[in-house]
């Protein structure tokens, strides 16, 4: 336990200080994020993540924004087990023929109002796997999607970008 | 000369034809008559061999029918046997009475090839990643087959295994999961809390990666192998350019090599510290797992600092890697491992002295060596259960075959040994690293690639950090790409986990999945 203990007090608080630029941006992005999420979710927006198809190069930037650096908790976002508590979906793709239901059937156990973000290059447009018999590609010929964020993979920080453009520029 | 091939050319005489293939592996390849193909099972089975990989083709456009191959290997040499199908008897003798992973192989090659296998043992033909609602004849995988098309659905029913008693009952899991991974299926059968039964239902990720390579260039091929498993970019990527390599007779420069062995190595640590990490928190440890995913993190931004992407994707391409190291890089680089692994220790230590940890990892999810061997498991998860494979060792590239990485075996068979392969494999990474570093030749990083030349065959093995990795490439009648076959190591070892539960608890499940944590999107393809 001292050994626990110690661990924890010699590591500190990892998310500071801010020399570097990518934390700084964390923090800046982040500290908008918080006040959005406040403001439009009573302080908190819960996401439910939906591969429905990925590579799962995006899967490990999504869980890294829950690693101690990015820390997407303390903006006040959760991700939950269960699409009934969601105010989000977080999907990547390209959606293959094989998880087109599955989406379909996440899309509506959601309860409205909810949103849609399609992550990834592949989310966004099906990327290099395109549309084919088993590509139905972007996230948007299957449900409804209200932002995109493109990358491979999105960073963390993109990542947290992209949904704080999505829900500031959505009127109150 | 290759001994496997021996067997097989001495036993069979005239009828084994000796066949094409490029590679910078040792590997041979064998033509029989499909008669005599499962008879080449049996005698590589009394051999020791392992079957690796399992394979269908349509030559149509070459002037030739339908062909199935099965790549064997003892000790890192590999053979190829491989015997022609005709268009009107698309049929093949199966291997399942001598191969238990050929099962789940020849459900694969019937349902994307439409090639039946006969003598099944367990006659089982159920669909395998295609689907129920997908039309029967769409076999994907042969060339009259349009890949743009749109699939319509066509109503169907999956025949699950079922467990009937007093007491027993159903828990069916995904394909949407809790947390932030991959979709799949899992069926447990459950008597109380011990599971009687576990039936993985898989291939939700399809996205025809196999069909796509056949209308790509081999360049971009480079491209869509890095997106094969996202977690392994380095190491997929890395086999496809070495098949490739081998197709064309390119040369790396050898400090081309070397890069891609430190990449490899930062690709196996970032991997195992976070599995190490989301081991540590599935047995309720939040502690170890926020301060692995922060090691984790490390290794992630300095890839970006110096390579310019965090899981250095697309570094790897045909004839080299496209980014070389910053002239501060080998410092930075030893910078950031010295204090890694001093952080690393620490963490070790409170890892090993914490009884509650000990009681959930040990004795978890057994998967006996002897199992492990059957099922043809590789990689970390047959090194747990006391299997001696690594491909960095037993089929080597420059510079594994100067600066030898450490076997890590363990007998115990259990999560425990299954994360601390990885905790040994961590330490060894930070010191291969560090050898390549001192030891980096110079000059170019990328070699002139030239066209394949038509009706050729190449092949490739990488150790990546889940196992061993196989690309076998075939050019058509203009050079192109006419097949890419793609083995990760998920689709041998999700075998080993449906075996390893049984008997555990359902709450332990996720625990033994964590510490197998396969790829769906490898498996799938």
């Amino acid at each position: 336990m001292l050994r626990i203990l110690h661990q924890i007090f010699r590591t500190g608080v990892v998310t500071e200080p801010l020399t570097d630029e990518v934390e700084a941006e964390v923090v800046m992005v982040g500290a908008r994020l918080e006040e959005a999420i406040r403001r439009r979710f009573s302080r908190s927006l819960v996401i439910r993540q939906v591969d429905a198809g990925s590579c799962n190069g995006c899967e490990l930037e999504i869980i890294a924004m829950n690693n101690p650096v990015y820390n997407c908790e303390r903006f006040g976002i959760h991700f939950t087990a269960s699409p009934r508590f969601a105010d989000m979906l977080l999907v990547t793709g390209p959606v293959s023929h094989n998880m087109e239901i599955a989406l379909k059937r996440t899309y509506d156990a959601t309860p409205d109002p909810k949103l849609v973000v399609a992550v990834g290059d592949c989310g966004c447009n099906g990327g290099i796997f395109g549309e084919s018999y088993a590509s139905l590609g972007g996230v948007g010929s299957v449900i409804p999607v209200d932002a995109c964020i493109p990358g491979c993979p999105p960073s963390p920080v993109d990542l947290l970008n992209g949904i704080l453009a999505l829900i500031d520029g959505q009127r109150v | 000369m290759s001994a496997m091939r021996d067997i097989i050319t001495t036993h069979f005489g005239a009828d084994a034809v000796p066949g094409a293939v490029l590679s910078p592996v040792t590997v041979s390849a064998l033509h029989l008559p499909r008669e005599r193909f499962e008879e080449a099972a049996s005698v590589l089975k009394k051999a020791g061999a392992r079957l690796a990989a399992h394979w269908a083709v349509d030559e149509t456009l070459l002037g030739r029918a339908f062909a199935v191959y099965a790549c064997y290997v003892v000790a890192g040499d590999y053979l190829l046997v491989r015997c022609a199908v005709p268009l009107d008897d698309p049929t093949f003798p199966s291997l399942t009475k001598k191969y238990i992973p050929a099962f789940r192989f020849e459900r694969q090659i019937e349902s994307l090839m439409g090639l039946v296998p006969t003598g099944h043992v367990h006659s089982d033909h159920r669909p395998w990643i295609k689907f129920e609602d997908w039309p029967a004849d769409a076999w994907p995988l042969r060339k009259g087959f349009d890949g743009a098309q749109k699939l319509p659905r066509v109503p169907g029913e999956y025949p699950w295994a079922r467990a009937t008693g007093e007491g027993v009952y159903e828990i069916p899991v995904g394909p949407v999961h809790a947390g932030i991974i991959e979709p799949g299926h899992f069926r447990f059968q459950a008597m109380g809390e011990d599971i009687i039964n576990l039936e993985e239902r898989l291939g939700y990720v399809h996205k025809g990666i196999e069909k796509r390579f056949e209308s790509l260039s081999w360049e971009d091929g480079a491209r869509l192998a890095g997106r094969v498993s996202g977690d392994s970019t380095v190491a997929h990527a890395l086999t496809y350019c070495r098949a490739l390599e081998g197709l064309c007779g390119c040369q790396p420069p050898p400090r081309a090599h070397w890069l891609r062995a430190l990449f490899l190595e930062r690709e196996r640590l970032a991997n195992h510290l976070g599995d190490i990490a989301a081991i540590a928190n599935d047995a309720a440890f939040a502690f170890l797992f926020y301060q692995f995913t922060r090691l984790k993190e490390t290794i992630l931004r300095t890839n970006r600092r110096l390579f310019g992407h965090r899981y250095l994707m697309d570094r790897i391409v045909a004839g080299g890697v496209s980014v070389d190291l910053p002239f501060d890089g080998a410092e930075l680089i030893r910078t950031e491992l010295d204090e890694l692994l001093t952080e690393f220790e620490r963490l070790i230590t409170i890892y090993d002295l914490s009884p509650s940890l000990e009681d959930r990892l040990r004795t978890t999810g057994i998967l006996k060596a002897e199992l492990a061997r059957d099922l043809g498991t590789v990689g970390f998860v047959a090194r747990a259960s006391g299997q001696a494979l690594d491909c960095r060792i037993q089929a080597p590239f420059p510079p594994y075959d100067q600066i030898r990485p450490r076997l890590v075996v363990l007998d115990s068979c259990d999560v425990h040994a299954r994360a601390w392969v990885r905790i040994e494999e961590v330490r060894d990474s930070c010191r291969l690293i560090r050898e390549f570093l001192t030891r980096l030749p110079s000059g170019d990083i990328k070699s002139t690639l030239q066209q394949p030349t038509p009706d050729s065959c190449g092949f490739a093995v990488v150790e990546g950090w889940r196992g061993e990795i196989i690309y076998w490439l075939q050019s058509g009648p203009s050079g192109e790409i006419n097949r890419c076959m793609i083995r990760d190591p998920s689709s041998v070892n999700w075998l080993g986990l449906e075996q390893a539960v049984l008997g555990n608890i359902v709450p332990d499940f996720p625990l033994c999945n964590k510490s197998f944590n396969q790829s769906y999107s490898g498996h799938d393809l």
